[in-house]
């Protein structure tokens, strides 16, 4: 598949004078699993429910699979879990799948029956009644029913307790592995989406900080940890994105992978949590410079 | 059957956890030519990762030549890594058991070792001695 799942030219929204998303411009490709973090009030809800046709953009463009976002065009192929997992309290998990079925031409039964009988969810079981991680799962197994091209989860793990959030993750995984859909995850918890995700996209203040491949981003950047009064020295011939100071100490965040040629000098790889708390730490100017 | 484990945090990708994991098992003796790896979708469940992580680690032992996807059944070891004969390992992991215990009598807790091992390994040039 070389089809773009998301591609945004230019895209904002604007709330009364504040700008919610500004200047968004991205092509994710599909198939990925795509982690969408920054800190709350980011943008992360803006750009989600602008691309399930929640939101309308005040600037620019949004496509979702090859086509424009708006009412009976991609919105079919795609869909959507909210933090809540709406769902309708009163309804039994059957009721959920039958509202589902008549609301969903593509709709496909099976998928969720078998995904429920196999994790011991009754059909006749009240959707209030159930624990916070069943409801959870019968969200997700009405979503994957539709069979989505493109499956947004806004925070899908936030309100469950860790085994609950393990086992959702574990089916959502499970399900990526069937169905080969691109899949956007939203989390404030970055340590958690290294091993779900491999596509990245940082937001920050409304606008996109850093966005690429993974496993590409954590082999081109490289901190390098060494005394200050060497450090003129050091990144002169380095590629200096971020620095932080440790009692006569510095800490540089560098891209590119040059020799440093100094012993007294430590290179050491970047994991994703503090890749992204680093370029989060950066004034968005220089963010924007890198990747321009 | 090899278990593989991700750990995230250390900044070495997953996909190259995996495929350390199986070079590893394969200089160990833990795997051998024609056993069956896991499949993609076991893997995804079972460490809760990205299954485009597992297909690609796949992807890389296909291209070096170690495994092999056969169609609707599964990836399979192709080659086997060259690794010495059981009783010569034998002899050198003796020689390296003498060595940890001297070291651990010297005072040097495990991560010592670790880290001293690690950097000795690093330094060497076997061509240059």
């Amino acid at each position: 598949m070389t089809q773009s799942a998301i591609t945004a030219r230019n895209l904002g929204r604007r709330y009364g004078r504040a700008w919610g998303l500004q200047h968004c411009s991205l092509e994710v490709p599909a198939g990925r699993v795509v982690g969408l973090v920054g800190p709350n009030g980011a943008g992360k809800s803006t750009l989600m429910n602008l691309m399930v046709g929640l939101l309308r953009p005040t600037t620019g463009e949004l496509e979702l699979l090859g086509e424009r976002v708006g009412p009976n065009t991609v919105l079919e192929r795609v869909a959507y879990i909210d933090q809540e997992h709406s769902l309708y309290r009163d309804f039994t998990v059957r009721e959920m799948l039958t509202a589902g079925r008549v609301l969903n031409r593509r709709w496909d039964d099976k998928i969720a029956t078998d995904r429920l009988a196999e994790l011991g969810i009754p059909l006749t079981a009240k959707v209030g009644r159930i624990s916070g991680g069943q409801r959870a799962q019968v969200a997700l197994a009405v979503a994957l029913a539709k069979q989505p091209e493109l499956l947004i989860l806004d925070e899908p793990v936030a309100s469950l307790d860790p085994l609950a959030r393990r086992e959702m993750m574990s089916t959502l995984m499970a399900a990526k592995a069937d169905h080969d859909c691109t899949i956007v995850l939203s989390s404030h918890v970055v340590s958690e989406l290294e091993r779900l995700c491999d596509y990245l996209v940082v937001l920050d203040h409304g606008r996109v900080q850093l966005l690429g491949d993974i496993d590409e981003l954590l082999e081109q950047h490289r901190l390098l940890f060494g005394p200050a009064v060497t450090e003129d020295l050091v990144s002169a011939h380095q590629h200096v994105l971020h620095r932080e100071d440790l009692n006569g100490r510095v800490s540089l965040l560098v891209r590119g992978i040059r020799p440093v040629g100094d012993p007294s000098w430590q290179v050491q790889r970047v994991n994703l949590e503090e890749l992204v708390m680093r370029y989060l730490a950066m004034p968005s100017r220089v963010a924007e410079e890198v990747f321009a | 059957m090899i278990e593989f484990r991700v750990e995230v945090g250390s900044g070495v990708p997953p996909y190259r956890q995996l495929v350390d994991q199986v070079e590893h098992a394969l200089r160990l003796g833990h795997l051998h030519v024609g056993d069956r790896l896991p499949t993609v979708k076991e893997v995804a469940k079972r460490l809760v990762i990205n299954p485009n992580t597992v297909l690609k680690a796949y992807r890389e032992l296909e291209h070096k030549g170690l495994a092999k996807g056969r169609p609707g059944m599964g990836t399979f070891i192709e080659r086997g890594l060259a690794g010495l004969p059981a009783e010569q390992q034998a002899e050198l992991r003796a020689d390296l058991e003498k060595w940890l215990a001297t070291a651990h009598q010297a005072g040097m807790d495990s991560d010592g070792i670790a880290a001293l091992v690690a950097t000795v390994l690093h330094e060497f040039r076997p061509e240059e001695n």
